[in-house]
Order: C-alpha cells, then structure tokens, then sequence
C-alpha cells in the first residue's frame, strides 16, 4: 500500500488514509508527524478548492476524513500540536443569524491556509464579538450572515467595535449570500469576501507585514 | 360530460387549472373593475409564463414578512395572531398593487408548532427574537443508516422515527405498527396492529395531532379567507402549491448538508435510490394543493444545488435528473413548475435548458440575468434578480435603476416576470413600491 497519507486525504480516499494512519501508528510513528502530514493533505484539498477543482462537499468529506485521522491520533499526542503562525482571525454568524454553512467553509479555508481562527458559531451576540477581539488581539474580524436581517446586525456589531475603541486596529470583513458592496458601506465594514477564496486573499492582505 | 381528470391530456389539465385561475369559482368580486383587473393580472402572468408578449412585464416581488413591518408588526405578531396576519397582509397589497400576491403561508401557525414541540426551525419569540423571521435548524433527523427503512416505506419511516425526532410531543409514534399490517381479521393481524394505539404514549401524540389539528383549522381559514378577499380585490395569488427538488428534501431536513454531501461519497447509490423513491412522493406534494387552490403554479425553492455547492459532475448525477423527473411529472398533471434558484445558477444554466418549451418559469437570485436571459429565453419564462441587498439599503433611486437595467437585459419578446432576488422582509416600503411603479413604467410592451 501507497505510505503517502497526504495524497490519501487531498484524493480524498478515505479508507486508504484510515489505514495509512492506523499502520503509520502501528509501527510507532510519530503522532506529530502524522498530523502535519495530514495537514499538508488539507492544504491540497484548498489548492484545489481555490482553483475551481474541489467544491464544498470535497471540503466537507475531507474534514470528515481528517476527523477521523484525529480521533485515531489524538490518543497517542502527549503535549499540544503546534501553533498556527499566520494570524488571528475571529469568525462569527451575527446575531439573529443562525446559518453556518458559509461561515464554515470561510472558518476551514482560513485554517487550512494556517491563520489561527477563532469560530464563534452563530447567532453570536454583539458584546460577546468585542469582548473575543478584546481578548484575543485578534486584528480580523470576519462576520457572516445570510438573511437580510444581519446587515442590521452587522452594522450594530460593527459599531459597538468602534464604540469600544478597537475599530482603528481591525479590519472587519463581511460574508454571506446577499453581501454587495452596497452592505459594505451600509454596514461600515472595511470590505467584503464574494466566497471564502476572497475571505482568505482579505485575511491575508490585511496580516500581511 | 366532461372528462375526468385521470381521461385528461397534460394540455387540458392545465386549461382545466388555468380556468380555474382566471376565474376563481366562489369568488365574488369587489367590482366589475377588479374583476378586470384581476383577470388581466392572471393573463399578464400567463402569457410571461406561455413565453408571450404581455401586454407589460409582471411584477411580484417575493415577500417574506414584509407585510408585517409595513404595517409595524413582528413576524411574531403575525405568527401568533391571524387577525394581525389577515390586516397587515392585505394593506400592503392593495397599497402597492403588485399583479400577485405570494398569500399568507409565509406565516405558519406558531401556536401549533409550540403543541407539537416543533425542533426543526427556531421561530420568533422561540430560539429567535420576535423581529426576524424563522430559520431552519439543519441537522441529521435521518441518521447515516436509515436509508433503507426511507426507501421500503418512506410513509411508515417518517411516523415511526422522523416525526417523533422532528417533532417533539409525537414521540409515542414510535411504537405504531405498520397500516398495512390491517389485511384482515384471520389470525388478529388487523387487532394487533392497533394495539400501540392503547398505549398512553400513542394516546397522547394522537391528541397533540388533534390539537394541532384545531390550530390548523384557525389558519388555514384566514389562508382561505385573505387568497378570497385578495381576489374579490382584484389581486391572484401567484403559487398555486409547492413541493422540493428531492435533492434538498434529503438534504435540507432529514440528512442536512454535511449528511447528504458525505452520503455522496460513502452510500451514492443508496442516496440515488432515495431520491427516485422521493420524486413521485413530491410530484403528487405539489399537484394536490394546485388543484385544489385552482391555479397551476407549483413552487420549487432550490437550495443545495447553487453554484459551488455541488460539482458540474454532482449536480448531474444527484441533482439534476431527479428535479427534472419531478417537473416533468408535475407539467404531466397540467401544472408550472416555478423552480426558484436560490443563489447562483450560472454553472447550471446550460444543464437546465434541456426543458420542454413554454412550461417552466425560472425564477432568479444572484444569477447572470444576460445569460440566463440568452441561454433559456427560447426555453423558459425567467424572472427575478432584482437585488436584494438594493431592496435593502438603497434608495428609490437606486431601486429604480435596477429595474430598468434588468428590464433592458431580460424583458425583450416577453417571457419575464420581474421578482426580487430574494423574499423580502424588513426593506424600507418606498423601495418595494419603486420595484412595483418602475416595473408598470419600464415595462409596457409596445
């Protein structure tokens, strides 16, 4: 059998990285070294997300698999896995708001390009938004929303950002079905992302230094 | 004597409901100029839908609970109180005269969601403040494994295990037998398969059904009532049922997406058979309510299809040929099927094309309307596009713009209806009022 788990996950072959895994830990490989090449598996499936190759279920079964892979590895961790180096990013579905699948592919594109993100989940709470920036020093803020309810909801949440003072230092990107640059300057965000590809290229424009 | 329906042609079914529409038995008209008015907005839609030149362009925009915030309600209000719901959806019609209105059911009964411990949507005052509207909880109410139990007896799946999961106050229905264990009396078949209804917990969903039951009554009146009043008013109503796409009955609320989208790749064919085993199930969903509202138009939203949530590949092995089976049955029984596309289509246009000419209207969110417009012209009746987000935040102005443009790219020959991209809620009334006066401006076919 092929040892490449990387190329198993980005083929998105299931069995075959189960097995993989499971042989690699067998043998008494290291754990660390599984997940990173796990990881670099994922980082494929965004290349070929991002080139128009892969489309949302491939994300999705691919985060299935890598689940897997995890729970078959975790076990065997001692200490933590390595940091994400490439900057703080905070996800939320704003307030009123419950739709996750946008959001969710934004949240698995930012980590796959190794931002450490903070996923909030939905429905999240203006107060709860600021206070996460506050406590992280996240610089990034993402805010998703699919009705049009949220453009109310993305606008109070961004002005309660200001109103704390944090606004100067983050760069507030929105999301969602129904976001133009007409909801941008509505809501008073810096930009918006059309699909999550446009999320990362903002997230990476706006951390790059 | 005339023919019955089953001895009927497609074509004379839907003569048979298209008459029906144009004159709707029972309804006693405010005045002789409504009546105009009302059969002129019927034709308007028709000859659009027929690919006909109308005389102008039909507008409808799609209304969520915008008729609640015209008349400065919740959607809880109109949710919980059918006297608030009757008032408030009717002002805003006769107000800004649009040539449909999209009735009342946008409104579901909250009462009776409430009896039945309803767990899959969050409604206003329950799991979302009473000034936005309900959302669905999308979740796995069909597990992985139960593809078989769906396909043997997608009847007996959903009152044993779908229902009670869905729907709290129902769970004794899990213990019932099959129905069609009542063959006969030899041997007590028929006596034991009604054994579970002894059983406290049967009892008491039966009586939670019943309750519901009264509740339904209550609404399904003021439907009745504001579709009769509307139309006395000189208003039709544009849907005459609805049913889904069995992609999105699958995925949208028993598998939810993650569930359907990895069932794709573990169980296809396990998954394909369900969706053949759903479509004639939806077919007879969209026929039953067109015939007995008396108008052809049966509403197909579509969810999980959009671009980029399913490969070219996907959406022709999964999607497609099911969607097409379920608008080919339902132009069989005489109706229009009005799939609604939610999202972009723009991948999908080229697939969609192949339709019988004249018996579909496309309706439109965020699509390429130039494109949809060339590749389905000669097909289709298309509609919609109309920004949501312009709705929103824009000026009259700007509302106004927009619809020109899209009268310019779309409306020439005939064969569109102006629509909002989305349905509206709380957008600023002006706005709404612009789509429908610009729409009466820009569209007159001359």
């Amino acid at each position: 059998m092929a040892k490449d788990l990387s190329k198993a996950l980005a083929d998105l072959k299931e069995d075959e990285a189960v097995a993989i895994v499971q042989e690699k830990l067998d043998a008494g490989a290291d754990p660390l070294g599984i997940l990173a090449e796990a990881g670099k598996g994922m980082e494929t499936v965004g290349a070929r997300f991002s080139k128009g190759e892969y489309f949302i279920p491939d994300l999705v079964y691919s985060g299935e698999i890598l689940k897997k892979v995890n729970e078959l590895v975790k076990p065997k961790l001692k200490g933590g896995t390595a940091a994400k180096t490439g900057g703080k990013v905070i996800i939320a579905t704003v307030a009123g708001d419950i739709h996750d699948i946008g959001k969710d592919i934004v949240v698995f594109m930012l980590d796959v390009s190794g931002f450490q993100v903070y996923d909030m989940g939905v429905d999240v709470p203006i107060q709860k938004i600021v206070d996460k920036i506050k406590e992280t020093g996240a610089t990034v803020v993402g805010l998703s929303g699919f009705l049009t309810l949220a453009y109310d909801a993305m606008k109070q949440t961004i002005e309660a950002i200001k109103k704390a003072g944090l606004r100067e230092k983050t760069k507030i990107m929105i999301g969602g079905g129904q976001i133009t640059p007409e909801i941008v300057k509505y809501t008073g965000a810096d930009d918006y992302g059309k699909d999550a590809l446009e999320g990362v290229a903002l997230a990476r424009k706006w951390l790059a230094k | 004597m005339e023919k019955t329906w089953d001895a009927m042609t497609p074509d004379e079914r839907k003569n048979d409901l298209v008459g029906k529409w144009l004159s709707p038995p029972g309804v006693k008209f405010n005045s002789p100029q409504t009546e105009k008015e009302y059969k002129g907005r019927v034709q308007r839609i028709l000859d659009a839908a027929n690919l006909k030149k109308p005389d102008r362009v039909p507008v409808f925009p799609m209304f969520g609970f915008f008729g609640a915030y015209y008349s400065g309600y919740t959607p809880y209000d109109v949710m919980y109180d059918y006297d608030k719901l009757m008032k408030s959806f009717s002002k805003y019609i006769t107000e800004l005269q649009p040539d449909a209105h999209g009735s009342v059911t946008i409104s579901p009964p909250g009462k009776l969601h409430e009896i039945i411990d309803y767990k899959l949507y969050a409604w206003p005052g329950h799991g979302v403040p009473k000034e936005v509207s309900y959302q669905c909880l999308e979740g796995e109410y069909m597990k992985a494994n139960e593809y078989d139990a769906l396909i043997d007896d997608p009847t007996f799946y959903f009152l044993t295990t779908w229902l009670p999961r869905v729907m709290g106050a129902l769970d004794g229905l899990k213990n019932l037998s099959p129905f069609t264990n009542m063959t006969e009396m030899y041997g007590g078949f028929t006596a034991a398969a009604y054994v579970p209804f002894g059983l406290p917990p049967v009892k008491a969903a039966l009586k939670a059904m019943m309750d519901a039951g009264d509740e339904a009554l209550k609404w399904i009146g003021t439907v009745g009532a504001y579709g009769a009043a509307m139309a006395a008013a000189g208003f039709p109503g544009f849907f005459g049922g609805g049913t889904k796409a069995p992609f999105d009955t699958i995925g949208d609320t028993l598998r939810g997406a993650r569930g359907i989208m990895l069932d794709m790749y573990r169980q296809p064919n396990k998954l394909l058979r369900a969706l053949e085993q759903f479509t004639p199930i939806m077919v007879k969903m969209g026929v039953a309510n067109a015939k007995l509202n008396g108008n052809p138009i049966v509403f197909i939203p579509l969810h999980k299809g959009a671009d980029g949530f399913l490969s070219d590949e996907q959406f022709k092995k999964f999607y497609w040929p099911t969607l097409k089976d379920l608008m080919d049955g339902l132009i069989a029984e005489g109706c229009i099927p009005f799939p609604w596309a939610e999202g972009g289509y723009n991948t999908r246009l080229k697939v969609i094309k192949d339709a019988p000419r004249g018996k579909i209207i496309w309706g439109f969110d965020t699509t390429d309307m130039v494109e949809a417009k060339r590749l389905l012209g000669d097909v289709a009746c298309v509609g919609g596009n109309m920004s949501i987000a312009t709705l929103s935040v824009g000026t009259p102005d700007d509302v106004k713009a927009a619809i020109k443009k899209l009268i310019n790219d779309c409306a020439k020959g005939g064969g569109y209806i102006m629509m909002s991209g989305a349905v509206i809620e709380n957008a600023p009334p002006a706005n709404v009022k612009m789509m429908i006066d610009a729409t009466k401006e820009f569209g007159v076919y001359k």
